[in-house]
């Protein structure tokens, strides 16, 4: 499945004219000069990662809005879930967090990047910004209000700080007057913003 | 290996921090918190940073944090809270509060 | 509760002041996608060739300066290729060699 982050300008028509761009193809002809591994190995690492996108979490979330037994298993044992689900997400330890009317998840990782890959996609620039990873555990509600997220204060807003082995998935809550929508309408609806915890999921009927 | 702490245990993070590897964040160290969950044994990093790879599991954990507690100016919500995943030897037993 | 300032490696970020954060989001170029895929191959294989933290350590490595003047890729290429020499899987000599080949070759196309 195609995400819209497919790069159009993937290229072989653009040459490299930097010390990294020099470096990268230095390196990846060296690795399979010396027979580690194959340029085919390569291309299918990069098409692998093009075909993960939000839409994989979104069906995910879309489950367990309709499933509350799904639901239930998700939170507890979320690979198992996923897996039951028929998804292939690889071995990441995955925790998915439910937003509920109490408590407001946030994802972030301070140290680096980590991210729930095999079901978002590759995480967006701003959520591996300077900005982001030092103010996200800090000053939060602030953090959320610039994507337009206003958390009332008799929510608690929950940061996780992915320092380890866990990948984390925000479940965020669904939007109300839904109750109408299929599941695929329902996947439809939720961005991988609201899956990160920084937005949530809108509706609106029209 | 047999975990050393439980959910609902009160711990602190430890401080010493040496030139190295470490994914126990600086603004946690000294901190005190509870453990959320037992979350699984994993290899160290801080061990696998420097290539071995063999090195034996250990006890992870989630800590919750009050950011109250985390931050002395903390803008926000007093049941705010803070999750990180903490490896057993950056935790000691905490005196949990009498009140 | 005491903070010791002089501890606090660049990378380790949490809790500092920072500006506003740009939404900001690009296309990732195949150079990218390239270094991104060595990561998770040489990272997967069995027995691997080197480890996500060796990654991480290495980006850590980077002077500050460095560290905010590279791109995130630029990072991950230079901290695999520091694995890579460590553990023994490329030489200094034949990146070196390596480099110089990529170099010409690419300068020559542009006369």
């Amino acid at each position: 499945m195609k995400t819209s982050s497919t790069n159009e300008r993937d290229t072989k028509n653009i040459p490299p004219t930097t010390y990294y761009q020099f470096l990268e193809i230095s390196v990846r002809e060296l690795l399979i000069e010396k027979g580690v591994l194959s340029d085919e190995d390569i291309r299918n690492a990069v098409k692998e990662m093009d075909s993960r996108g939000p839409e994989l979490g979104a069906q995910v979330v879309a489950r367990a809005w309709v499933d509350p037994q799904f639901k239930q298993s998700l939170l507890q044992d979320a690979p198992s879930a996923v897996k039951a689900l028929g998804l292939e997400i690889g071995p990441v330890h995955l925790l998915v967090v439910e937003n509920t009317p109490e408590v407001h998840n946030l994802i972030v990782c301070t140290l680096c990047s980590c991210y729930p890959r095999s079901l978002l996609g590759l995480p967006p620039d701003w959520y591996k910004s300077r900005e982001y990873r030092s103010r996200a555990v800090r000053e939060p509600r602030s953090v959320l209000l610039e994507f337009g997220t206003d958390i009332s204060d008799e929510v608690e807003v929950r940061v996780h700080d992915s320092t380890a082995d866990l990948r984390y998935l925000v479940l965020p809550q669904r939007p109300e007057g839904t109750g109408h929508l299929t599941e695929d309408e329902l996947a439809a609806l939720v961005k991988r913003d609201s899956m990160i915890g920084i937005t949530e999921v809108c509706f609106s009927a029209i | 290996m047999i975990p050393l702490f439980q959910t609902g245990n009160a711990v602190r993070v430890r401080k010493g921090s040496p030139p190295g590897h470490i994914r126990t964040p600086f603004y946690v160290r000294g901190c005190k918190g509870v453990i959320e969950r037992v979350a699984g044994e994993y290899r160290n990093p801080e061990e696998l940073a420097f290539g071995r790879f063999d090195t034996p599991v250990v006890p992870l954990y989630r800590v919750r944090f009050q950011q109250q507690e985390v931050w002395p100016d903390y803008q926000g919500s007093p049941q705010d809270s803070l999750d990180v995943e903490i490896f057993e030897f950056w935790l000691e037993p905490a005196n949990p509060e009498k009140t | 509760m005491e903070r010791d300032l002089t501890s606090r490696s660049h990378h380790d970020m949490g809790g500092l002041e920072a500006g506003h954060i740009k939404p900001v989001e690009h296309n990732y170029e195949l150079w990218e996608k390239n270094v991104d895929a060595l990561l998770v191959l040489l990272t997967s294989m069995s027995p691997k060739l080197m480890s996500v933290d060796q990654l991480r350590k290495g980006i850590e490595s980077l002077p500050p300066d460095a560290y905010e003047k590279m791109s995130y890729y630029e990072r991950w290429i230079f901290s695999i290729t520091q694995a890579l020499q460590y553990n023994g899987v490329l030489t200094t000599k034949e990146l070196s060699r390596k480099l110089e080949e990529v170099q010409s070759r690419y300068e020559t196309e542009k006369v």
